[in-house]
């Protein structure tokens, strides 16, 4: 006997069906939620779990299929409804009001008092009351601003207990966490199980699923593929579930011969940022040909300076930044892609592409003045767009034409036309910063190949991501950065992710 | 010795009393338009509902004999007036700025046709006998105090109406429901509805104030600091608010302070102009209001932050 057959449903969809104008996000969903679980739901971007989470939240409406609350069938028009009876979400992207207090943000929408008049004092109790019950610290009159995004998560749960939530959504919680502040979050999830919530968790990332919850569905391209009880099910098995295909979870890693002259020097590099305070201090790395140095962080602690220093996109303060022996420091950006200095910005599309210009012109742009991308003034188009079609076919972009938009295409094909325009310029030395961020596992798989490859071929890497799995996917060393500072040095082989989230948030054992 | 009696002649409790009467209107629309960028909707159509609500409020006068009922003229029509920029931006979810603008040209178009409609010419109207100014009265003991009584509180009736509408919008913003939410559709819309406040409602509310409070502020130029209504009498009075909004920091009181120095430069440049001090001529006087509006901006604005989805259209469904 399965162990569903003795505890309470508390909510279950039927049938669920979502049509936007273009794509059917969700296709025949139906999904049980017993009393007292925690309950995944997997998939990839765009599988349609977020589509279905908002349906149940009374954001969207269905197109077709029933939801069954406690058995009773219910129609949410507004969230409000949803909250109502007792579901509560924890979005992605935080809804919280960055300006206004922790108690104010708690209560919005739910103020305690007479008329139109908020009751400050009783709120303020109230707040503290909840906090304490589910032992969930924090200052209720600390301005979410200057909050962690830990601290900022556990007050849009506190947020969703307030209003007596009985069922909690969170939205992808882990994407933006420390390894530590992780391990918080699930330890608080688990507290709220003990005490009757029960907790949907939407994600795609396997580990957590394996980690943190009882049961997990999984959704693809809107349909549903799949329940399974974690206890029992392998990451494989899921990963292929979620993907459709057999996918490799970690790309196998060749030993390679790292060259001994360094490629890149940074040497005692100073940074200051938009409020002359220093961003970067002291920084010196060196990277050489044929090996992938990590950059591991928390984002904001010098990470995007570090970026932005390498390719000229903001002044030294002092240091010297060598490439190839020569000092680059004083050269502009263009002077420096010239040199074969190569760049994948974090954000593909405020910085990696023109989205409206074609595939075409966005893997020509940067070289266009040069031979062969032009003859004269003009640009030679007929060449530009046979080499872009060449780069779609060698770089399997997915796309109807190079003529198509970039903003057409998916983050995972938009990133790959980034990867094609740098990779194929034959850098000696390459920046990568955040590659993978909000790609799912197939995309991801492919571009750590490539990555890969690259290093294989005897460029020296620069990796800087937010992703611990990442950096140990690939680096053949880990510097960890905090306030500005590369504060350790580890080796990969030899270290685990709790060491490195320790450096990570100044922790120093 | 000159000197001293020239200074006597700008700097008295006249040149105070001045500041505030000709700080009123700005102040009130710099109030309403405060609330409305607080909702999150850019509101550059001040001008454009001042003088709605500046010609509304003569022609009620005109037609029913009472200020009264030309000021309540004034506040509903610069109500109304402001539902298409409501409709506009919140519903249609058309870019504030350019519905803004073209309600700053469709007020000029409006009006002069109501002028032909009403007086059978454009320009300037006929004088209203009676006028809110008539109605002028001093608060007792308060008026007593030296210096300040007298230009605070022996003032007519739309200055009154001023000071209440900070000390309301003030307690507005800081301790109620609604304050709260318009706070946090202006900040974080999504935040707003994902917990059960409709943010279009808020927005809609928003902009209303604003309509209410430009409406008010056109009707005092009309029927209380003048007794006709002439096309185009806001003088950029509306763009101005906007100044003070900023500089004062989107809070209502704030933006009173700031509409306080706008009119105190006014004031003082009036009195500069007429007193000969200085032979240059008049004109460059008249610039002063502005130039102090520009560094005002240029000073505070970049301490001053914006709410953060100030401007930003705002609709919930949209594909995964």
């Amino acid at each position: 006997m399965s162990p569903k057959e003795e505890r309470n449903v508390v909510l279950e969809t039927r049938h669920i069906a979502k049509q936007f104008p273009k794509v059917l996000a969700n296709d025949d969903i139906s999904i049980t939620l017993y009393e007292g679980e925690i309950l995944s739901l997997l998939g990839e971007n765009g599988a349609g779990k977020s589509t279905l989470m908002n349906v149940l939240y009374g954001l969207y409406k269905p197109t077709s299929g029933k939801i069954l609350l406690h058995g009773e069938e219910v129609e949410f028009s507004s969230p409000r409804d949803a909250i109502s009876k007792g579901l509560g979400m924890v979005h992605q992207h935080f809804m919280l009001v960055d300006t206004l207090t922790v108690t104010e943000n708690i209560i919005l929408g739910a103020e305690p008092g007479r008329g139109g008049v908020i009751d400050y004092k009783k709120a303020r109790e109230q707040v503290v009351a909840i906090a304490k019950k589910y032992g969930l610290r924090v200052d209720p009159d600390e301005t979410i601003e200057n909050l962690s995004v830990g601290l900022q998560q556990r007050v849009e749960i506190l947020k969703a207990l307030y209003r007596n939530a009985k069922i909690l959504i969170l939205d992808e919680p882990t994407a933006v966490l420390t390894p530590q502040e992780v391990d918080e979050l699930f330890e608080v999830v688990k507290t709220l199980r003990n005490s009757g919530v029960s907790v949907i968790i939407i994600t795609h990332k396997l580990e957590e699923v394996m980690e943190i919850s009882d049961r997990c569905y999984i959704l693809r391209r809107g349909r549903q593929e799949g329940e399974r009880l974690t206890r029992g099910a392998t990451k494989a098995e899921l990963a292929n579930l979620m993907v459709g295909r057999d996918v490799v979870l970690t790309v196998a890693k060749t030993p390679h011969t790292v060259a001994k002259d360094p490629i890149m020097q940074l040497e005692h590099v100073t940074v200051l940022n938009e409020k002359k305070v220093q961003a970067l201090k002291d920084c010196s790395l060196d990277i050489h040909p044929g090996e992938i140095v990590g950059i591991a962080g928390v984002d904001g602690n010098g990470q995007s300076e570090l970026a932005e220093v390498i390719m000229g996109l903001i002044p030294v303060e002092s240091g010297r930044i060598m490439h190839e022996g020569e000092d680059v420091a004083k050269l502009s950006t263009r002077q420096r892609i010239f040199k074969n200095i190569s760049y994948v910005p974090a954000d593909r599309q405020e910085f990696g592409l023109v989205l409206p210009m074609t595939i075409a012109e966005n893997i020509a742009i940067g070289y266009h003045e040069k031979m062969p991308y032009c003859r004269g003034l003009s640009l030679d188009y007929s060449y530009i767009n046979r080499h872009a079609e060449e780069l779609v076919a060698s770089f399997d972009i997915r796309t109807s034409s190079a003529l198509a938009p970039a903003g057409t295409l998916s983050g995972g094909n938009q990133q790959k036309v980034i990867l094609a325009r740098e990779f194929s310029r034959e850098p000696t030395f390459l920046l990568v910063s955040q590659p993978t961020r909000g790609l799912d596992v197939g995309a991801i798989e492919y571009i750590h190949s490539q990555i890969l490859a690259m290093r294989d071929r005897n460029v020296g890497i620069l990796l800087i991501s937010m992703e611990l799995e990442e950096i140990f996917a690939l680096a053949d060393r880990i510097m960890v950065m905090y306030e500005g500072k590369i504060v350790k040095e580890l080796d990969p082989e030899k270290t685990d992710e709790k060491e490195v989230g320790l450096y990570m948030t100044g922790g120093n054992a | 010795m000159i000197d001293m009696i020239l200074a006597s002649q700008i700097f008295n409790v006249d040149l105070l009393a001045a500041s505030i009467r000709l700080s009123t209107p700005i102040a009130i629309a710099a109030i309403g338009a405060t609330i409305c960028e607080r909702s999150g909707v850019v509101n550059i159509a001040m001008e454009g509902i001042m003088i709605v609500g500046a010609f509304f409020a003569l022609w009620f006068s005109a037609l029913t004999g009472s200020p009264w009922i030309g000021l309540f003229a004034g506040l509903v029509f610069g109500g109304l007036y402001s539902l298409i920029h409501a409709w506009a931006t919140v519903t249609l979810h058309l870019d504030h700025t350019v519905s803004g603008a073209v309600l700053n040209i469709l007020a000029l178009g409006i009006t002069r046709y109501m002028m032909v409609l009403a007086y059978g010419h454009p320009g300037t109207s006929d004088s209203i006998p009676v006028t809110l100014a008539n109605y002028r009265f001093a608060v007792p003991l308060l008026s007593d105090i030296p210096i300040l009584g007298p230009s605070l509180f022996n003032q007519t009736p739309i200055v009154y109406i001023m000071f209440l509408l900070v000390i309301f919008f003030t307690w507005f913003m800081k301790k109620t429901k609604v304050g709260l939410h318009i706070k946090a559709s202006g900040e974080h819309p999504y935040a707003l509805e994902t917990i059960g406040v409709s943010v279009y409602k808020i927005r809609y509310l928003g902009v209303i104030i604003s309509g209410l409070l430009g409406g008010v502020a056109g009707a005092y130029l009309s029927i209380e600091n003048q007794s006709t209504f002439t096309e185009g009498m806001t003088n950029g009075r509306g763009f101005i608010a906007m100044a003070a909004m900023i500089s004062g920091g989107w809070t209502p009181i704030g933006a009173f302070l700031a509409a306080l120095f706008f009119g105190f430069a006014e004031a003082f440049q009036l009195r500069l102009q007429i007193s000969g001090a200085v032979s240059i001529p008049g004109e460059f006087f008249t610039i002063i209001p502005y130039v102090a509006t520009l560094a005002a901006v240029a000073g505070l604005v970049r301490k001053s932050k914006a709410p953060k989805a100030d401007g930003k259209d705002f609709i919930i469904e949209k594909e995964d």
